[in-house]
């Protein structure tokens, strides 16, 4: 995500990694992976850096008022970087969604929020983004405390697109135009686009704030209220940032936080009677359960962005070194923890063999540790869980006969960290070229044409993005149109804007967050059709 | 549906009634005696049903072009619902047919030519189809009519000719189907792709069905996609027929199949198909959500719905009476009262609730049941036994729930499935006949004292699909129009379809909108495209 502002970044820590003690070493090729281990070692005995920051929020924040779950539980949220406590959260069930969807309900129902004027809507939505901006490092802080990563991306990229993307729906709420309709005889036809009315939104962990910011940006500048359930491995920011909102003057219950886990407190929400609209970011094996929970209850309209496996294709004009750094933050970006993570580095078989050298040293090259660290490219995977599926990932790649160039491994021995890998001699029908790994692992394929390659890239359940490297327009067009993706980045990769539409094809999901296209999901759309007398035009 | 041109129709048959319509079939204008005339037009149903002007020529199903008996061999009987007797054997479509016409869908798709010609081509193909429709105006109105039972009038002069109307509109829009550029935040060049989205998955009901593949094939294929349709058991003729128009039209093989058969075993296998990528479905909430299930655990593929509705008429106290009764009585009982937004609960000002329940029972006793191929009539049968049973049995509860029966309440005549025009006044909202769809000719008369009252009781509902506003206050119209949460408000007027209005429901009356630039959306996916820029002239 943003690697054209997090590219910046990573240079600046490149030219400056020398004299560092953590970068990884740019020599020999074939000595690399042992200082890879003799580095990692190192770093993880290391004190991990102490954040910044102090935990404030640890409720539940319920119709404006911070309280305990209905059943007086908590649950533990860990630092990946050593796995230890951080803090205590108020664990939301059955009950509490209960109590967070009667405040929204009558925040809606009766008021005031839709019934402001969208004008005092977007005000109080700009005054949450000067807040939040003003905040910056200490909600920056809490994000990699809770989630591992680079504090610097945090900081410098993530809020601040958190902060854009809400100034980007505060200035849609004033502009959501219905809109009057040729009819056949005489008729006066409008259509009003309303509020939908109580959105529930689940939230996934490895963007906290950023899926905070597009799921309730837009829900709120169209006027709806929002039972909003955070990831149980990443509870802090979306608490912190809820407060903010209420100081910059929005209504209680409005926006509603409730931290838990998915079984219990996102089932609840998904299967509420009274919970108008839903929208999830997350796996596809559950947004498979979110959306039959809403089928068996109220029909509520849902909004999928689930898994993907991005193809991110170099085609045989490319410049090989271009392409392989883009095609390493493609994939490597977050810890590989992207939907999106172009996870399928397919090369022309005309640059394959220098492809495969170059993108083993830039992962080589890769700087990991703690992620408090300045210049620190790779944070620590979320939690053991990650950890262990990633792994696994790795050794079935090993066992299925693609060739290991680097990595492959745990990094340190304390926390989640795993060492950059990457996969050559990869084949479609591997498992590591099909499941979703979600980790620091990439995987390259050679291909030889153009008909060749889209047929493997659209060969998959999913379709969220791909990446094109060519300076051949009709490459990029052939391809732009012919991969079942919903983004296709040409020449660059993981650009987020706040107006460029991001959803996916076939089973990554249903429906388009960011930009204009949002609007719709969390709009109803009532034609309004009065019979006209003597009208003097039709 | 198409009330508009209907119900001049209808008035043009009212007027005339007293001097064109045979004197058996009308319903004497007498209030006090109108029951017993009522009663004494059975005779009307003991009559011989009138020939329909047609024949059935195909009863197979339609994949990639062709005309192929189900791969089981096996067929199911089509009847006609005056009289039950059986008027085709039809090709019954199973899993195995959904695979086949599946494939044939994802060929024409994948490999073209529909989705690779140019728009403009595929614009007039559709145009020429339109054509060949009103050239076959009565041969399908009349197949509709024998099949379904609505009046053959009903079907020719509206339903018919808003059909045509509707693959004119999306033939217009199929070149017309613009993506955006999209102002980026630094160098980049942003533009977004509104692709067809592939094989489209449909499913129809049988109140409508002509019109209900209009809007469900005319977007589908105005946006480049493919599609399966899967009837319903009860109607399956006309959708072959027009399907077979459309390939004489020029439309290649495999972009239309048609597949005949039920919903457990053809509606399931379609819903829960790998390779289908939209799935666009119209009848019972129960159905769709059984529906939305099997989407959700095969493939994800987005889902329509257009499901029931228990939607509200208000008559508010500046009423004029005469009209409200005439509006309301079409909003509830046209098309045999089988329309998921009929206007199943008629909410009375309490000022004007005796006034109008005398003319609302008065008008229900004039109205013309009979053999739907006979001029004037406005009422047929319902469709089918288990439909007429359903409806029977909600007349008997709303009777046994103390509602006041103010005219008919049983079957009419003693052949086929046709039931007299039913009023109950003084109804209450926690009866069952106030809150379920029963989808049948029966009113139900509520009374209410203020506005505040009636937004409350309207949208005390899982339903919202439809609202009728009776007034002629601008500022009631208004405050109604917002605070009702349903999917179209009709304001001194109900049922008017143009092609360019939305039509779709909040709540449990479904997912999404059809009809209108709106349904454009159901077929399209947006793909984002981002290439940097060197040294742009203007960001």
């Amino acid at each position: 995500m943003a690697t054209r502002k997090i590219s910046t970044l990573l240079s600046r820590s490149f030219s400056s990694a020398a004299p560092c003690f953590f970068s990884r070493g740019r020599s020999v090729a074939g000595q690399s992976r042992l200082i890879c281990r003799y580095n990692s070692t190192l770093v993880a005995v290391e004190e991990p850096i102490i954040p910044p920051v102090s935990v404030k929020h640890t409720q539940l924040l319920i119709n404006g008022q911070f309280v305990d779950a209905a059943s007086g539980k908590t649950f533990p949220t860990l630092d990946p970087r050593t796995g230890e406590v951080i803090a205590h959260i108020a664990e939301g069930d059955v009950e509490d969604v209960n109590r967070a969807v009667s405040a929204a309900r009558k925040a809606f129902d009766e008021g005031p929020w839709p019934r402001m004027t969208a004008y005092e809507r977007s005000r109080i939505i700009l005054r949450f983004a000067d807040l939040l901006e003003q905040h910056t490092d200490e909600i920056a802080a809490l994000e990699t405390w809770d989630n591992g990563k680079p504090y610097e991306q945090a900081a410098k990229t993530e809020i601040p697109m958190t902060v854009r993307l809400f100034r980007y729906y505060a200035g849609w709420a004033d502009k959501i135009h219905g809109l009057t309709v040729p009819a056949d005889g005489p008729y006066h036809v409008q259509t009003l686009h309303e509020p939908i009315g109580v959105a529930g939104q689940i939230i996934p962990w490895n963007f906290p704030m950023l899926m905070f910011s597009w799921k309730v940006g837009p829900a709120l500048a169209c006027g709806n209220t929002v039972v909003i359930k955070t990831a149980e491995q990443t509870p802090l920011s979306a608490v912190y940032a809820a407060k903010l909102f209420h100081e910059a003057g929005l209504p209680d219950g409005v926006l509603n936080v409730v931290s838990g886990f998915g079984p219990t407190a996102g089932a609840a929400l998904a299967s509420h009677m009274e919970v108008d609209k839903l929208a999830f970011t997350g796996s596809t094996d559950t947004g498979k359960i979110v959306l039959e929970l809403a089928s068996k209850s109220n029909l509520k309209p849902v909004t999928l962005e689930l898994g993907g496996k991005s193809p991110f294709i170099v085609c045989e004009d490319a410049d090989v070194d271009q392409a392989v750094e883009l095609s390493h933050s493609a994939v490597f970006f977050n810890q590989g923890q992207c939907c999106c993570a172009g996870s399928r580095t397919f090369v022309h078989e005309h640059v394959y063999n220098e492809f495969v050298e170059k993108a083993r040293a830039r992962a080589m090259n890769r700087s990991v540790g703690d992620p408090f660290k300045v210049g620190i490219e790779q944070g620590p995977q979320v939690d053991s869980d990650q950890f262990e599926k990633i792994l696994r990932c790795i050794r079935s790649g090993v066992e299925s006969g693609a060739v290991l160039e680097t990595g492959g491994d745990r990094f340190g021995s304390n926390g989640y960290y795993i060492q950059p890998t990457v996969f050559s001699n990869v084949q479609d029908e591997m498992s590591i070229a099909k499941e979703e790994i979600f980790g620091p692992v990439q995987s390259i394929l050679k291909f030889k044409d153009l008909d060749e390659v889209i047929k493997r890239s659209n060969n998959s359940r999913y379709g969220l993005a791909a990446g094109i490297f060519t300076h051949n327009l009709d490459t990029a067009n052939t391809l732009s149109r012919a991969l079942k993706v919903g983004t296709v980045w040409i020449n660059c990769y993981d650009v987020f804007d706040a107006a460029i539409p991001f959803g996916g094809y076939k089973m990554s999901g249903n429906g388009r967050e960011k930009g204009i296209y949002s609007l719709s999901n969390y709009l109803q759309v009532k034609a309004v059709v009065t019979a006209l007398k003597n009208p003097s035009w039709l | 549906m198409g009330a508009r041109r209907i119900s001049s129709l209808l008035f043009r048959s009212l007027s005339a009634s007293s001097a064109s319509v045979s004197p058996l079939l009308f319903r004497g204008k007498n209030p006090s005696r109108g029951r017993c005339i009522y009663r004494f037009s059975t005779a009307a149903a003991l009559e011989e049903p009138i020939t329909p002007p047609v024949q059935i020529s195909y009863t197979q199903l339609l994949i990639n072009g062709k005309f192929v008996d189900a791969a089981s061999g096996k067929t199911f009987p089509a009847y006609d619902p005056r009289t039950g007797e059986v008027i085709a054997h039809v090709a019954e479509g199973d899993a195995e047919d959904v695979n086949h016409a599946v494939a044939a869908a994802r060929k024409a798709f994948d490999e073209g030519p529909w989705p690779k010609m140019s728009a403009y081509e595929r614009s007039l193909i559709m145009l020429r189809f339109a054509d060949l429709i009103d050239k076959h105006r009565d041969e399908l109105a009349a197949l509709e009519s024998w099949n379904s039972g609505k009046p053959y009038e009903q079907s020719a002069k509206s339903e018919l000719p808003s059909f045509a109307r509707l693959f004119r509109y999306y033939a217009g829009w199929a070149d017309k189907i613009h993506g955006l550029t999209v102002p980026a935040d630094s160098n980049h060049y942003v533009q977004t792709l509104h692709e067809p989205i592939g094989v489209a998955g449909q499913i129809i009901p049988w109140n409508f069905p002509l019109i209900m593949l209009a809007w469900k094939v005319g977007p589908a294929l105005a946006c480049g996609n493919t599609i399966v349709l899967k009837s319903a058991e009860q109607t399956p003729l006309t959708a072959l027929l027009a399907a077979k128009l459309f390939q004489e039209a020029g439309l290649p093989p495999g972009v239309l199949n048609v597949v005949s058969g039920y919903g457990p075993s053809a509606g399931a296998a379609l819903a829960s198909h790998m390779d289908v990528d939209k799935l666009a479905f119209t009848g019972s909430t129960k159905t769709g959500k059984i529906i939305l299930e099997l989407a959700a655990k095969s493939n994800l593929k987005p889902v329509t719905l257009e499901l029931g509705g228990k939607s509200p008429f208000i008559v508010c106290e500046d009423a004029d009476v005469d009209k409200a009764v005439e509006l309301a009585h079409h909003a509830l009982f046209f098309n045999q009262g089988q329309c998921c937004c009929a206007g199943s609960r008629t909410y009375v000002h309490e000022h004007v609730y005796d006034e109008f329940i005398e003319k609302a029972k008065a008008r229900a006793l004039r109205r013309i049941v009979g053999d739907p191929f006979k001029k004037g009539v406005e009422q047929g049968p319902q469709i089918d036994s288990g439909q007429f049973e359903k409806v029977l049995r909600y007349i008997r509860s709303g009777v046994e729930s103390n509602a006041t029966l103010e005219c008919g309440g049983q079957r009419f005549g003693s052949k086929g499935y046709f039931i007299q025009p039913t009023v109950f006044s003084n109804v209450q909202d926690d009866m069952l006949i106030a809150q379920d769809e029963i989808f049948g000719p029966v009113q139900s008369i509520l009374k209410f004292k203020n506005i505040d009252e009636v937004i409350r009781r309207s949208n005390s509902t899982r339903y919202g699909l439809a609202a009728g506003i009776f007034t002629k206050n601008v500022d009631t119209a208004n405050t109604l129009s917002r605070a009702l949460r349903v999917g179209t408000v009709w304001v001194n007027c109900f049922d008017v379809f143009d092609a360019a209005i939305p039509f779709g429901g909040y709540k449990m009356s479904g997912i999404g909108r059809e009809k209108g630039i709106y349904s454009l959306n159901n077929y399209l996916q947006v793909k984002a495209v981002v290439t940097p820029l060197k040294n742009p002239a203007w960001l």
